[in-house]
């Protein structure tokens, strides 16, 4: 094995120049159930290892003014256990607590899952319907970029050399909103999204007056399908309407072929999967409580 | 390559060790510090039989860097009895032959050591899903998850 070096950054500013010294062969070291796995199987050989964990910012959960900020290497089941956050954002805390086991959750985060850039990762989608920001520190400088335009593809992501992911900030919304993710997998449990769908919602009485939809594991990135959003925003989620928004998704496909899903069973079922996830999406707009599956472990 | 000195906590008694940058917290428990309860199954976090708690928090601990352990508590299937005295879910697994051939049983333990001290009245499906990343190829699993219900049955029992 070669040298590696392990060093604990104090604050965000020193994580980035740790990133930055290490000339593209740092990795920033969240949870390691990517990373850890990764170096295992000899895919990736860092030569710093950067750990995160000891800088508040990033392993902490803040609101101000009814938005969230998620520290972007806060342990999964932190999450899980924020009620505030649980009640406001109950389908991106569905999808974060979907990732693997409880002992998985232990150390996952959601800034983990999405630098590692899996097309199935599932906080994204959720994160995209959200309408999720990404704030990066790069050397010198701040940034910040929309969930749905941080990934490059399979395994890349947007971060110049040496900048790193510090949060995500869920904006405020009205309270008639809700959101969910469903995800479907061959199991119920411990497996990889054959497709994974956000729906975020904000209604008007019977009407959606606004929606986003997330869609994963159907394209070399996460998606976020406008075409699917519209085609709910000023409807009240009529079959039309959701005829419309479910064949958008299907549309929006451009899946892979693999032992899990063939493409046109992903592409039908992206469909499936809109319609369940905007009818939960809606109950929860409307104050009425639609459990997650993943809490019934919490 | 350059060593890294770690301080520690382990089953509540100070540790220390030397580490190389990469290895996991479970090759020092198990090859340094002689703590071999703790198995290695998969090494990828799919199976569970490396469980083990640090600060509080269930973790597999083939994916935790032993540098990760520096000033943390951690806890080992080798502190849940004290001395002869077997912790309630040993005992239960025991009486109730809620193992085989063993190898997962550290892992189960831990784990639902870790459940029972979050809820002491899960359901059958709660305890399902907590534990369904622990993987027992011998049991068939009911055996295991029944033995957590009795404890947690005698837990509420005890607390009246
Ligand atoms: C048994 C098992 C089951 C799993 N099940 C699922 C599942 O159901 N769904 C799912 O989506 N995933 C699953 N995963 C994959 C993994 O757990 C998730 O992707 C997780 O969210 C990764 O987070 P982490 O904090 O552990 O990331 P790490 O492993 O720490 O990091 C992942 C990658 O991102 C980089 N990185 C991390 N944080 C930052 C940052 N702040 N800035 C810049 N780069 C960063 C790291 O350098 C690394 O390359 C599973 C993994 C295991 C081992």
């Amino acid at each position: 094995m070669t040298d590696i070096q392990f060093k604990v950054a104090k604050t965000v500013r020193e994580a980035a120049s740790l990133m930055a010294a290490a000339k593209g062969k740092g990795r920033i070291l969240a949870g390691g159930t990517d990373l850890l796995v990764q170096m295992k199987a000899g895919m990736v050989t860092p030569g710093t290892i950067i750990d995160v964990k000891k800088i508040a910012e990033m392993v902490s959960i803040t609101e101000t003014k009814g938005s969230y900020r998620i520290g972007a290497a806060t342990p999964a089941a932190v999450i899980g256990e924020h009620k505030k956050l649980r009640k406001a954002w109950p389908g991106v805390v569905e999808a974060i607590n979907l990732i693997g086991s409880t002992q998985v959750q232990g150390r996952a985060s959601a800034g983990g899952n999405l630098c590692n850039a899996s097309p199935a990762a599932d906080s994204v989608p959720a994160l995209v319907a959200a309408g999720a920001i990404v704030t990066i520190q790069g050397a010198k400088t701040r940034r910040q970029v929309p969930v749905e335009k941080f990934n490059s593809g399979p395994g890349k992501t947007t971060l110049k050399a040496g900048e790193i992911v510090v949060s995500l900030t869920l904006p405020a919304r009205p309270k008639t909103s809700g959101d969910a993710y469903l995800r479907l997998i061959p199991r119920t449990e411990m497996d990889i999204a054959v497709v994974g769908v956000g729906v975020s919602l904000t209604m008007k009485g019977d009407t959606c007056v606004s929606a986003r939809v997330g869609l994963g594991a159907v394209a070399p990135t996460v998606l976020l399908v406008e075409a699917a959003a519209k085609a709910l925003t000023g409807s009240k989620l009529d079959a039309k309407a959701l005829d419309a928004a479910a064949n958008a998704c299907s549309a929006a496909c451009r899946p892979i072929d693999d032992k899990r899903g063939t493409i046109r069973y992903r592409t039908k079922i992206a469909g499936v999967l809109l319609r369940r996830a905007t009818a939960i999406a809606a109950d929860r707009a409307k104050g009425i409580s639609r459990p997650a599956h993943s809490q019934q472990g919490h | 390559m350059a060593k890294i000195h770690v301080t520690t906590t382990i089953n509540g008694a100070p540790t220390e060790f030397l580490c190389d940058p990469s290895q996991t917290l479970l090759d020092v428990l198990r090859d340094q510090l002689g703590l071999t309860g703790s198995k290695e199954g998969c090494g990828s976090g799919d199976c569970g039989a490396c469980s083990v708690t640090v600060d509080g928090r269930l973790v597999c601990s083939c994916l935790v860097l032993a540098p990760e352990a520096e000033g943390a508590k951690v806890e080992t299937i080798e502190g849940m009895a004290q001395g002869d005295k077997l912790h309630p879910l040993q005992k239960k697994f025991v009486e109730m032959a809620a193992l085989q051939c063993g190898i997962c049983t550290p892992g189960f333990l831990i784990a639902s050591r870790a459940l029972l001290e979050r809820n002491n009245n899960p359901t059958e499906t709660e305890i399902r899903y907590w534990l369904a990343g622990n993987l027992c190829r011998c049991t068939g699993y009911d055996k295991i998850i029944h033995a957590v219900m009795e404890v947690a049955a005698e837990m509420r029992e005890s607390a009246k």
